[in-house]
């Protein structure tokens, strides 16, 4: 049979190959066309190859956020999950109480994220904020812009305490869906509470858990709004994630070849991490 | 193994019961014999699963007691009552092979390890799942599931009962019947008290020795397969045992004639004064087609179900079912039917009135 030759159809693609190309490809090139040229100003670009790549590469600058990003990426992941998982377990299961604490755990996720900083960075002054305050009278001596530490455990705290909801109503949506007869199962068995967890609890929350983890790794990733808004990335760069280098080297100090360079090995990084997780996820998925 | 006991039992999922139609499981006194394999029938919603879960202590009850071999066991929890319970859906560990899943209740218990592996391969061959005990449990067919599920509750040597909550519902129609022979095998051989809740009457009366028949949260009979298809002891066990259920019709007792829409019909003994809302039942098995005797029927459709005729007629305004042998011809002429005297029951009030 002779296939039929209509090339109408490629009029119905159109919108959205306009689409893509306005919201990706195009600011995406542009992003890479920088990103092999200098300029001094005046809209005049020098070819310079991959001159960005290599400098970046070589200096400690990207590698020192890069580490900080992991570091942080993988702290709050490392206390959100178990923490969300143990307050899921928690949560009332159904009733009165559980709409009431649906709400309640919903509320930090609805706060937009500049205000979540500006909450955090009032409640941690030592002059004003309730925290701040409280624990300078305990005799803590507790200051975020100065000590790097303090700076990071505020941040930490304070991303725990915005997305940990998160994990929780992801968990929770798991653990609703078992049925009671694998409680019932397990009393029978004499299934001790850890094993209820680990053979019952756990793998029926793994797909869920999965999909957690890696929008939490996306989102603290790329996190920018909180800690600028608390610490602006100091105290020196001690809280300067990537995106908040980015933004210092694009628009800071203008050099928008350096910054291009960083944004597209940025990009990349995330692609590579996105790729890893969605392979590990279907593989799940297949054995399930 | 152990004879169960049910003493003044009762259950409601009220905090405060008034009236009987707030209890979900009316009160009840029954011996489950030890060794004896029973089928729990009766419609969605009647109370089965409520017994079933005070039996195995998932559930407490708001009144009486449950004695196990005399020992009195109502607030016992479940693992202690040494009971084994199959669900409706499989319930297997996925993450462990089916080796572990197999273990899991003896391990649990602290049982050795040579003891176990001992038991496992023991169970395994009795489920005929040997070859694949290696593999993990995510992944296989419902009815192996539902075999792993028995077999968890059968690897405990002490067990006392086993419990099966419809557990061939989710199993496909040619494996429900090599599940269930697989299942009167092992009650043959191994002589368990088994309870077998279902709400199709075949897997009922194929499966057990005896059928407890449950309607509305009250037990209503208790018979052999044999007995409810004679002796409905209530319009209900009538109605739902028997394909199509028996025919029920408004009737006047007087002695040993009854008085039904249509005219009147012998019955095979004598009943004195019968009151309330009498009726009398007769199984379709039992009314016969003829052209010259018995009460007006009109012929409304004839099934042809290939063993026999199932012919739907209509009594002077009431329904009625006939089972005719598959080469018996129906002619034109075939206007009345014919009750057999000594099949038919009457019915007060829904319960069985005893003749005499």
């Amino acid at each position: 049979m002779d296939k039929t030759v209509n090339n109408k159809a490629w009029f119905l693609v159109l919108p959205v190959l306009v689409l893509v190309a306005f919201s990706a490809v195009i600011p995406l090139m542009t992003v890479v066309n920088y990103s092999v040229q200098d300029t001094f100003g005046n809209n005049v670009f020098f070819w310079a190859g991959l001159e960005w790549f290599k400098e970046l590469l070589a200096s400690d600058r990207m590698w020192n956020a890069l580490g900080r990003q992991l570091a942080f990426s993988a702290i709050i992941i490392a206390i959100e999950i178990p923490l969300g998982i143990f307050v899921a377990l928690n949560m009332p299961k159904r009733g009165f109480w559980a709409s009431v604490v649906l709400v309640l755990m919903s509320l930090p996720l609805l706060i937009p994220w500049n205000v979540v900083g500006t909450i955090w960075q009032i409640f941690g002054r030592v002059d004003i904020g309730l925290l701040g305050y409280t624990l300078d009278a305990l005799g803590i001596d507790y200051n975020y812009t100065q000590n790097s530490v303090h700076a990071w455990v505020t941040v930490i705290v304070m991303d725990v305490w915005h997305w940990t909801s998160l994990v929780a109503l992801l968990a929770y949506a798991g653990l609703q869906s078992i049925p009671d007869a694998y409680y019932q199962a397990a009393k029978i068995d004499q299934a001790s509470r850890w094993k209820v967890f680990r053979y019952i609890e756990l793998p029926k929350m793994a797909g869920v858990l999965m999909i957690a983890i890696l929008l939490r790794f996306m989102d603290s990733f790329m996190i920018y709004t909180e800690p600028f808004v608390v610490t602006g990335g100091g105290p020196g760069n001690a809280t300067t994630f990537l995106s908040i280098d980015l933004v210092k080297m694009a628009l800071g100090q203008f050099d928008l070849g350096p910054a291009a360079a960083f944004s597209l090995m940025y990009f990349l990084v995330i692609l590579l991490i996105s790729w890893v997780f969605y392979t590990v996820m279907t593989n799940l998925d297949k054995r399930g | 193994m152990a004879k169960i006991t049910l003493e003044n039992l009762a259950h409601s999922y009220l905090p405060n019961p008034k009236s009987e139609d707030d209890y979900a499981l009316k009160q009840l006194d029954h011996d489950w014999d030890d060794g004896a394999a029973y089928a729990l029938l009766g419609s969605s919603g009647c109370g089965k699963s409520t017994l079933l879960n005070i039996i195995s202590g998932l559930l407490v009850p708001s009144q009486g007691r449950i004695l196990f071999d005399g020992q009195d066991v109502t607030r016992a929890p479940t693992a202690e009552r040494n009971i084994a319970q199959v669900f409706q859906f499989p319930v297997v560990y996925d993450t462990m092979t089916v080796r572990d899943n197999l273990a899991f209740p003896l391990r649990n218990r602290g049982r050795d390890e040579a003891y176990v592996a001992e038991r496992v391969n023991e169970i395994a061959r009795m489920i005929g799942m040997e070859h694949m005990l290696s593999r993990k449990a995510q992944g296989l067919t419902a009815d192996a599931k539902q075999k792993i599920s028995l077999g968890r509750g059968m690897v405990r040597k002490d067990v006392n009962a086993l419990l099966f909550d419809e557990p061939l519902t989710v199993i496909d129609p040619h494996m429900k019947w090599e599940l269930r022979t697989q299942l009167k095998k092992l009650h043959h051989d191994f002589g368990h008290t088994m309870i077998y809740v279902t709400h199709d009457q075949t897997e009922a009366l194929t499966f057990a020795d005896k059928v407890v028949v449950m309607y509305d949260g009250r037990v209503v009979q208790i018979g052999t397969p044999e007995e409810l298809f004679a002796r409905p002891e209530h319009t209900f066990v009538g109605y739902f045992i028997g394909s199509p259920g028996m025919n029920l019709l408004p009737a006047k007792i007087d002695g040993n004639q009854a008085l039904i829409p249509g005219g009147t019909t012998p019955l095979a003994h004598s009943y004195g004064p019968v009151s309330g809302n009498v009726q009398l039942g007769i199984r379709p098995e039992h009314v016969r087609l003829s052209s010259d005797q018995g009460l007006p029927v009109t012929i409304r459709r004839i099934e042809d179900v290939g063993r026999h005729k199932i012919i739907r007629a209509d009594l002077m305004g009431h329904d009625i079912n006939i089972i005719a042998p598959e080469d018996q011809s129906i002619g034109s002429d075939m206007t009345r039917a014919v009750f057999d005297p000594g099949r038919v029951n009457v019915y007060a009030d829904d319960w069985r009135v005893a003749p005499g």
